[in-house]
């Protein structure tokens, strides 16, 4: 299939003539995804695990089948690992209250990178300080990645959670997981993936990247917002507390306690976002079908071009690796002496959609010593001409500040 | 979307790049630090009170070039002005910014500051264009809350 034939599948890119480049916030939506929603809602409507008649058993075995096709996606061993949520931050929030607040003694560290959305930060700070252990950096260095002694400097006996991000939603860099992952069990922590800007664009396998915790969204991989997922180890999620209480999460209730459930169900109180699953479950027909090889193909093709391209342009300055193994799919920059929201208004105005601003990452930001960024991230239906339509952009949001930018 | 030229004309740029009215006021009375944390815009203002009259004004900080001009722009429209004036001119600018104050002469009052009416059309902007104007309505009701001149607020 061309990319003239991909684009087709997506109903917005048809209905509205823009270079949409946002997708590191949410990707757009395949035919095949919203017909799966709405054929659920005008044919099997009804709340799972709840009723004794056919439509809701159907329900059930819907929502259930898509959480077998989850975990044959990430290769998890059991099924019953699979716990839908609502998006990668409640995933992060519930480990870090489920696993985070229950295991953390005094003294005790959890390490993350600075590079981190802050769903993977912000938790960990309320836990560190409830707990009165620490939180530590791990840092990038100058080509926006983590150095090997960083990682080992920073990972030590006293670790006992390490949460890393394979993809940064920022800089694009790949965190080499599987050897952070490695290196923090040797050292006794649990590793928990944040894959939300990864799974996208890369095959994910949490065997083989023997991944205690993994977390994803739905919505940037064409699955409909709202729904999540997360992957933990039974052993670890069997000892682990329920996060939310109430409906479906219960075994026996009595007026002063309560006995829960087993996986998965102990992680799933209340109605689930059903019609979401199934949207989750029907997008990733669409990649498989599509195959990562495919993907990558497409995108490394107009990623590849976009970079050639923004790199000829003097007035920006770009953060991102020299290193194009370590990189996928973002790429963050600024024009030089200018605010990226004037840049993305600019460039809003040309019919091209980034995002601009500090991407819920401002230690990050920080560390850079800047405000905030342009970004542009990409899916494997962009084409090269919508990195025409950016960089013809860009150089009109050039040509109207140059002659003031001091 | 508008033409941008309607915005980012000669007025706003030259206000927003190269502004005069940002520095530091030594005699300055009051200071209100407005902040965006969606966009990281920043920006403190200092104000110099003489009685009712606003004598002097400047800026400090950072943002984009909406914001930084709208603050400038503030401070020449409004400078000289009783409180009484001032807060009836900031009510018009934000009726203007938010579409509900369409009278021409009654937007005549804005003076420079009717160069930002196509931020109206712009609404992912309207927060940059209203930052200042909102820091400024905040500072003049502590003052009235407080009494004084003389609050000590920046510490």
């Amino acid at each position: 299939m061309n990319i003239e034939e991909i684009r087709k599948d997506f109903p917005l890119l048809q209905n509205r003539k823009i270079a949409y480049l946002d997708n590191g916030a949410t990707t757009q939506k395949p035919t095949k995804v919203i017909n799966a929603i709405k054929e659920f809602y005008e044919k099997y409507n009804a709340n799972p695990h709840r009723g004794a008649y056919a439509l809701s058993m159907e329900a059930t075995e819907l929502y259930e089948d898509t959480r077998t096709k989850v975990a044959e996606f990430i290769n998890a061993k059991h099924r019953e690992e699979i716990i839908f949520s609502k998006n990668a931050t409640e995933s992060l929030n519930l480990i870090a209250y489920s696993y985070g607040m229950e295991n953390l003694k005094k003294d005790d560290e959890v390490v993350i990178s600075i590079m981190e959305h802050h769903s993977n930060l912000v938790p960990w700070q309320k836990v560190t300080k409830v707990t009165g252990s620490k939180l530590n950096y791990m840092y990038i260095n100058d080509e926006f990645e983590l150095s090997d002694e960083e990682i080992e400097n920073k990972i030590t006996d006293r670790t006992k959670i390490v949460g890393i991000a394979h993809v940064s939603n920022v800089l694009g860099t790949i965190n080499n997981v599987k050897k952070i992952i490695k290196y923090a069990h040797k050292k006794g922590a649990v590793v928990i993936i944040d894959a939300s800007q990864s799974i996208p664009h890369m095959k994910i396998d949490v065997q083989d990247l023997d991944a205690d915790f993994l977390v994803f969204s739905g919505h940037k991989m064409l699955a409909p917002l709202g729904v999540g997922v997360l992957y933990g180890k039974r052993e670890l999620l069997n000892n682990m507390t329920p996060f939310l209480m109430g409906g479906d999460m219960i075994e026996y209730v009595y007026e002063q306690e309560t006995t829960f459930a087993p996986l998965p169900n102990k992680f799933e109180a209340g109605t689930q976002n059903v019609g979401g699953v199934i949207g989750l479950g029907s997008a990733i027909d669409y990649i498989n079908e599509l195959g990562y090889d495919k993907i990558q193909k497409m995108e490394n093709e107009v990623l590849g071009y976009a970079k050639q391209e923004l790199s000829k342009l003097n007035f920006l300055e770009l953060y991102l690796t020299p290193n194009d193994d370590n990189h996928s799919s973002v790429i963050s920059f600024n024009i030089k002496g200018v605010h990226p929201h004037d840049v993305a208004s600019i460039l809003d105005a040309e019919g091209v959609c980034v995002r601009s601003g500090n991407h819920c990452a401002q230690p990050l930001m920080r560390y850079l010593e800047i405000d905030s960024t342009c970004r542009a991230s990409f899916y494997f239906y962009n084409s090269k001409e919508d990195v025409d339509k950016l960089i013809n952009a860009l150089n009109k949001a050039y040509n109207i500040f140059k002659k003031y930018v001091k | 979307m508008e033409d941008l030229s309607d915005v980012y004309n000669e007025l706003i740029m030259e206000h927003s790049m190269n502004s005069y009215n940002k520095k530091k006021l030594p005699d300055a009375n009051l200071s209100e630090m407005g902040h965006n944390p969606n966009c990281g815009d920043e920006i403190t203002l200092e104000l110099k009170l003489n009685g009712n009259v606003i004598e002097d004004m400047a800026f400090s900080g950072h943002g984009c070039a909406i914001s930084q001009a709208s603050t400038s722009i503030m401070i020449d429209t409004l400078k000289g002005k009783t409180i009484d004036e001032a807060r009836d001119i900031i009510k018009t600018f934000i009726g203007m910014i938010k579409r509900e104050t369409k009278d021409e002469a009654e937007l005549e009052k804005l003076e420079d500051a009717i160069a930002f009416k196509n931020v109206s059309n712009m609404p992912a902007r309207v927060k940059c264009a209203l930052l200042a104007w909102h820091t400024l309505e905040d500072m003049l009701n502590k003052n009235q809350n407080t009494g004084s001149t003389n609050i000590d607020c920046c510490h």
